[in-house]
């Protein structure tokens, strides 16, 4: 797809997900295929990470054994510094940090907690996929597949807790932003 | 070549995209300049292929030594058959880059015990993962990027298996990966070839 249009689903997903509503100055940036839109893309991740560290904050609230505790927790401190990272380089290149939603996470026991994990780490690592080569920056590819080597390792440990196989396929292929939109839409609190 | 334009890369399809991306292009006049960008890819390329040709036989030996069974033969055969897939892609990547793929390297590899085949292994995803990340921001073509990154996480994912068999931490290096070099790789690929 064009660089405008994976632009024009993320800048919607993002302002969808925060319920910013402010949504026509991205629509507008994006449409207009400006260079630089590198920070959009970032806050388009950047709510991803915002859902996963979210996701194992609440996890953490519920009885784990000492395995699942220990990935929790391991894992919340690493999606807490991808946040930070993400919304420092969105700073740095001038945009505006996308606002945190409110999630509603359904996951009660440590079998929901565990299979949820599995596609929201799946689905980060895609996400990262499609939107890396939409950035202008080689600095932020660098950064952000820097991350994404990280998701994909957390993919990989919390598809081993579900006793499945770590890496289903030989390719970890992209989805574009309306397709993250559709997975985590359920999660966000309205 | 204005591969922006290109359909998108589909789940499980990075091998046969690069290659479907590049049909129909032969008529037009490579804009200048891009010979030279398609060579530095192809360089890369190639050297990522030199990676996967030698994790592809280290699993290939695994599984034929003797000294896997069970889940974890399963896993060595998954694996294995994930680096030909990743050789068949990087290899086609080539081509239509219009270089020539890189002669597949003869491997040496320690093949006495579970142990030793699991440490070899868990090294060669670690720094496969690491050599992709040095490379990704090099990478000029935004279709071989796509593809890179669609093998990079893969290798991660591979990596962390290979790590949690060893009882070791599935990311060794905190929340944030750290790159090889082209140069640092391939001395460590030095160790495992003929």
């Amino acid at each position: 797809m064009t660089r405008a249009t994976f632009l024009l689903r993320a800048t919607l997903a993002a302002a969808a997900a925060s319920g910013t509503g402010a949504v026509a100055p991205f629509v507008a940036r994006a449409l207009a295929e400006q260079r630089g839109n590198d920070a959009d893309i970032l806050n388009f991740l950047l709510t991803l990470e915002y859902l996963e560290s979210g996701f194992y904050d609440h996890a953490l609230t519920l009885e784990l054994g000492p395995e699942a505790r220990a990935l929790a927790e391991e894992l919340a401190k690493h999606e807490e510094q991808h946040v930070e990272a993400l919304e420092a380089a969105v700073r740095r290149l001038g945009g505006r940090v996308a606002r945190k939603p409110a999630f509603l996470f359904p996951d009660r026991t440590e079998t929901q907690f565990v299979k949820l994990a599995v596609a929201l780490e799946d689905t980060g690592v895609s996400a990262y996929n499609g939107a890396i080569p939409q950035l202008t920056s080689r600095e932020i590819r660098a950064a952000t597949t820097t991350i994404v080597q990280i998701e994909a390792r957390h993919a990989a440990a919390v598809r081993m807790r579900r006793g499945g196989q770590p890496a289903p396929d030989a390719f970890d292929g992209a989805l574009d932003a309306s397709q993250v939109a559709a997975t985590i839409r359920p999660l966000i609190r309205r | 070549m204005p591969v922006s334009s290109r359909k998108s890369f589909l789940k499980t399809a990075a091998a046969t995209g690069l290659v479907v991306a590049g049909c129909g292009d032969d008529d037009k006049p490579a804009p200048p300049g891009a010979t030279a960008r398609e060579a530095a890819d192809a360089e890369i390329v190639n050297f990522a292929l030199t990676l996967e040709f030698l994790e592809l036989e280290l699993y290939r030996k695994a599984a034929a030594s003797g000294h896997f069974k069970g889940s974890e033969l399963k896993l060595i055969e998954t694996f294995a058959e994930h680096e030909q897939q990743h050789v068949d892609a990087l290899t086609a990547a080539v081509g239509k880059l219009g270089g020539r793929p890189v002669r597949r390297p003869v491997g040496r590899f320690p093949l006495g015990s579970r142990i030793q085949i699991l440490k070899t292994a868990q090294r060669l995803e670690n720094l496969g993962a690491a050599a992709y990340l040095g490379q990704a921001r090099r990478i000029r073509d935004k279709d071989v990027l796509a593809a890179a990154v669609a093998i990079h996480s893969v290798e991660a994912r591979h990596a962390a298996t290979l790590n949690t068999m060893l009882d070791k931490d599935v990311t060794p290096t905190g929340a944030f990966a750290e790159p090889a070099t082209m140069a640092q790789v391939l001395e460590v690929v030095g160790l495992f070839t003929r």
